[in-house]
C-alpha cells in the first residue's frame, strides 16, 4: 500500500502571487490542502511609533503608505479622526473633493484586485486590461495634487488644493467611460467558462464566520451581511448621497470578485452625484500651523476600500499624539485565510489569497 | 509525379552529386546529413522566431506593443535574449541528484526536434515516411513526459516536485484521448502513413469530416504542449515554474526551445492531420500554403493561451478523462458508421 506523506511548502515571502512580503507555510496532502498559515511582519516599518514622535500634520504621509493603493482614503481617516479630536470645521466644497477622491482610489483599487486576481488565475492579460484603467484614476491623481499613488492630497481642515476645472472635466470623462470599461471586463474574463469554474463555490465564508473572524468591508458584504461604514456612520457627505451597497449570497470567491465589480459601479455613481452637486467656497478650514488638540481621545472610522479603516488617536495636550493605534481591515481580513484554503486544493490558496484583498503595507503597518 | 519545390530542389542536388561522388549509397547519406542539419536548423528557428513572435502576439492582445527596442520592430529580441541567457550564471543547487538534473533539459529537447522528422512539409518532402508515421510520432512525443519528471524529481525543490507530478498526471491522461480521436482520421485514410493522410484530404480536409476530433485534438494538444490555459507544469502563480524552477542560463533556455520547438510542431501537426497539409489552391506554391496554415494554427493557440485564465489541476484531469475520452470514444463509433454507410451508398 502507498503511503503519502503531509509536507510543508512555504509559499512567499519570494513568490510570484503573494503580492507584497507575505510568507504563506502551506501543509499539503499531495495537492490538497490540510492548513495554511499566514506569517506576516516582513513589511513592519513601526507606522504606530513613528507617530508618536511626529505632529499631526507629519502623520498624515505615513497613512499614505498603510494601503499604499487606496492612499486617499487612508488619508481621510486619519485627517477626519483628528478633526474630530480637534473641532476643525471641514468646508463642503472640501468633503466633496475628498468623496470623490476617496471613489476613485476605490475604483483604482479595485483595479489593482482585478489584475492581481486574473494574474494569480494565469491569465497576464486580464491585470493588463485592469492596470490601463487604473492608469487613467492615477492620471487624474497626477492632475490634481501632482502625485500619483501615495498622494498625501487630503489634510487636516481639508484638501491641500482646489480641484481644477481640468480635473472635473476628466474625471466626468472617466465616469462616462466606467461602463464600457465593466462590459469588457465582463467579456473578458467575468462570462469565462474556466474562470467562473475556478471562483464559484470556492473559499466559501459563511455569515457566522465571517462575523467570527471579524471581517469588513467587501469580504463581509460577500458573505451577505450589508456592512458598510458610509451607510452606517454617514460620515462625510455620504449621508447625502444616492447609492447601494452591493451584497452577495453565498461568500464564495465569484461573490468577492462580483461585489468589487458591483462597487466600481456604485462609485462612479458616487462621483457622478458629488460633482453635480459641489459647491463653490474654499477648500481648506483655518487650521492653526500648530496644531494642539485639548486632552482626551478620539475613535473614527471610515469605510477603506478593503472595510472598516478606524483611527484610535490619545492626545496629551501637546502638538504631537500620544498614542495611535491603527484597525486594518486587511490584517483582520487575513484571519480568515487558513480557514478559506482547508480542504482546496493548492492552486484555490491563491485564488483565496486574492479575493480577501489584503495589502501587505496595511496588514503590517 | 510530384512537383513542390523543396522536393524538385533535394532531387536535383542528388542529380548533381551522383556524377561527382559516383556512389549512390554515399549521395543518399550526405542527403540524409543535409536533412538532419535543415531540421535541427527548423527547430533553432522556430525558437529564434517565437522568441520574438510569441512575446509580440501577447503584447497584441494584451493592448501592448512588445518588444522594441532591440532593432527594428524588436527584431533582433532574440538574440538579446539569448546573449543574456548565455551570459548567465550557470548556477547548480545543492541536493539535487546530478545526473539526471542535468540531462533533463537535454532528455526534453530530443523527442520535441524528433517529430520534426515525421511531418510531411511539402509534396514528397518528409524526412522518414514510415507506414507506422503517426503512431510514431505519437509514441515520440509521449516521450517528452519523462525529462519533466526527471527535472522535478531531481531539483530538490517542492515546487518542481509538483511541478514535475502535475506534468505526468496531465500528460498521460490527454494521450488517450488524443490518440483515439486520431483513429477516426486513421479509420477514414486507412493507413498511419503521414503522406498517406495528407493525400486523402485532397478533396475534404479532415476539419470537415471529424470536426469533434478537431475539437479534441484542440485541447489535447495544448495540454500536451503544455501550452496555457493548460500549463499547469509552470502554473506561475502557485507553484512558480515547476520544474524549470532551479534551472538557469542556457538549461533554462533549452527547456524553452523545447517548448518554442512544441509550439510550432502542434500548429503543424494540426495543419497535417485537420488542414489539408500542404494542399491549397494553385495561386500559391504548395509550400507557401504549408506555413501559412500551420503559423495560423499557431496563432490560434497562442490567442487561446493568452485569452484563457489556467485552469486547474483537478478540473484538467475530470475534463480529460470525463469529457473528452467518451467524447472521443462516440467519435469512433460515429466515424465508423459513417464509412459504413458511405461504403454502402457507393
Amino acid at each position: 500500500m502507498a503511503q503519502t506523506e503531509k509536507f510543508v511548502l512555504n509559499m512567499g515571502p519570494q513568490h510570484p502571487s503573494t503580492h507584497g512580503v507575505l510568507q504563506v507555510q502551506v501543509e499539503l496532502d499531495g495537492e490538497n490542502i490540510i492548513g495554511a498559515k499566514p506569517v506576516m511582519g516582513y513589511l513592519h516599518r513601526g507606522i504606530e511609533k513613528l507617530m508618536e514622535s511626529r505632529t499631526y500634520q507629519q502623520c498624515v504621509p505615513f497613512t499614505d503608505r498603510l494601503d499604499y493603493v487606496s492612499a486617499m482614503n487612508n488619508n481621510l481617516g486619519f485627517c477626519m479622526a483628528v478633526e474630530k479630536l480637534a473641532g476643525i470645521e471641514v468646508p463642503e466644497r472640501a468633503q466633496y473633493i475628498r468623496t470623490i477622491c476617496c471613489e476613485l482610489n476605490r475604483i483604482a483599487s479595485h483595479h489593482v484586485f482585478i489584475g492581481s486576481l486574473t494574474n494569480d488565475l494565469g491569465s497576464a492579460t486580464g491585470m493588463i486590461y485592469a492596470f490601463r484603467d487604473r492608469e487613467k484614476i492615477l492620471d487624474l491623481f497626477n492632475i490634481i495634487c501632482g502625485a500619483r499613488m501615495t498622494c498625501h492630497y487630503i489634510r487636516i481642515g481639508g484638501v491641500i488644493a482646489d480641484a481644477q476645472d481640468e480635473f472635473i472635466r476628466k474625471t466626468e470623462e472617466f465616469i462616462d467611460y466606467v461602463p464600457q470599461m465593466l462590459d469588457e471586463y465582463d467579456r473578458l474574463f467575468t462570462g469565462n467558462e474556466i474562470f467562473q469554474k475556478r471562483m464559484q463555490g470556492t473559499s466559501v465564508i459563511s455569515q457566522e464566520d465571517a462575523l467570527r473572524f471579524g471581517m469588513s468591508g467587501p469580504n463581509i458584504r460577500a458573505s451577505g451581511i450589508p456592512y458598510d461604514i458610509r451607510k452606517i456612520d454617514k460620515y462625510g457627505v455620504y449621508g447625502d448621497l444616492d447609492f447601494d451597497i452591493p451584497v452577495g449570497r453565498t461568500g464564495d470567491n465569484w461573490d468577492r470578485y462580483m461585489i468589487r465589480i458591483g462597487e466600481i459601479a456604485e462609485s462612479a455613481k458616487i462621483i457622478r452625484q458629488c460633482l453635480d452637486r459641489m459647491p463653490d467656497g474654499p477648500f481648506m478650514a483655518k487650521v492653526p500651523k500648530v496644531l494642539k488638540p485639548a486632552k482626551g481621545d478620539v475613535y473614527h472610522r471610515v469605510e477603506n476600500t478593503r472595510g472598516e479603516l478606524g483611527f484610535y488617536i490619545v492626545s496629551d495636550g501637546t502638538t504631537k499624539p500620544y498614542r495611535v493605534h491603527i484597525h486594518r481591515p486587511s490584517f483582520i481580513n487575513l484571519q480568515a485565510l487558513d480557514h478559506m484554503c482547508r480542504g482546496m486544493v493548492l492552486a484555490d490558496s491563491v485564488t483565496a489569497f486574492a479575493t480577501i484583498d489584503p495589502l501587505m503595507g496595511e496588514v503590517d503597518c | 509525379m510530384h512537383n513542390g519545390i523543396l522536393y524538385l530542389a533535394g532531387q536535383s542536388l542528388k542529380e548533381l552529386m551522383l556524377p561527382v561522388i559516383g556512389s549512390e549509397l554515399i549521395v543518399n547519406l550526405i542527403m540524409t546529413l543535409i536533412c538532419i542539419v535543415i531540421l535541427f536548423l527548423l527547430v533553432a528557428t522556430s525558437a529564434l522566431v517565437f522568441t520574438l513572435g510569441e512575446r509580440k502576439v501577447c503584447a497584441w492582445i494584451q493592448v501592448r506593443i512588445g518588444p522594441n527596442r532591440v532593432g527594428p520592430w524588436g527584431l533582433l529580441q532574440s538574440t538579446a535574449d539569448m546573449l543574456k541567457l548565455l551570459t548567465k550564471e550557470d548556477i547548480i543547487p545543492h541536493g539535487i541528484d546530478r545526473w539526471l538534473w542535468v540531462l533533463s533539459p537535454i532528455l526534453i529537447f530530443i523527442p520535441a526536434a524528433m517529430v520534426y522528422a515525421l511531418f510531411p512539409f511539402d509534396d514528397g518532402v518528409i524526412f522518414a515516411d514510415v507506414n507506422i508515421g503517426l503512431f510514431l510520432l505519437i509514441a515520440i512525443s509521449s516521450q517528452s513526459v519523462l525529462p519533466f519528471l526527471m527535472g522535478g524529481y531531481a531539483s530538490n525543490s517542492k515546487y518542481a516536485m509538483l511541478g514535475g507530478m502535475r506534468t505526468v498526471a496531465q500528460m498521460l491522461s490527454y494521450e488517450i484521448p488524443m490518440v483515439i480521436a486520431l483513429m477516426g482520421i486513421v479509420m477514414i485514410t486507412g493507413s498511419l502513413k503521414m503522406s498517406a493522410i495528407v493525400e486523402a484530404q485532397s478533396e475534404v480536409w479532415f476539419i470537415f469530416l471529424q470536426p469533434i476530433a478537431f475539437f479534441i485534438f484542440l485541447v489535447t494538444a495544448l495540454v500536451e504542449s503544455n501550452r496555457p490555459p493548460f500549463n499547469m507544469v509552470e502554473g506561475e502563480s502557485e507553484i512558480i515554474a515547476g520544474p524549470f524552477t532551479e534551472y538557469t542560463g542556457m538549461r533554462w533556455a533549452l527547456f524553452f526551445l523545447a517548448e518554442f520547438a512544441n509550439l510550432l510542431s502542434i500548429g503543424i501537426l494540426t495543419t497535417t492531420l485537420f488542414l489539408g497539409g500542404w494542399q491549397g489552391p494553385d495561386f500559391l506554391p504548395t509550400q507557401l500554403w504549408f506555413w501559412i496554415k500551420a503559423f495560423l494554427m499557431v496563432i490560434v493557440y497562442q490567442w487561446i493561451g493568452w485569452t484563457f485564465p489556467r485552469t486547474r489541476m483537478d478540473t484538467i484531469l475530470s475534463f480529460g478523462w470525463k469529457v473528452l475520452l467518451p467524447l472521443a470514444l462516440v467519435n469512433l463509433l460515429l466515424t465508423g458508421f459513417g464509412i459504413y454507410i458511405f461504403r454502402w451508398l457507393l
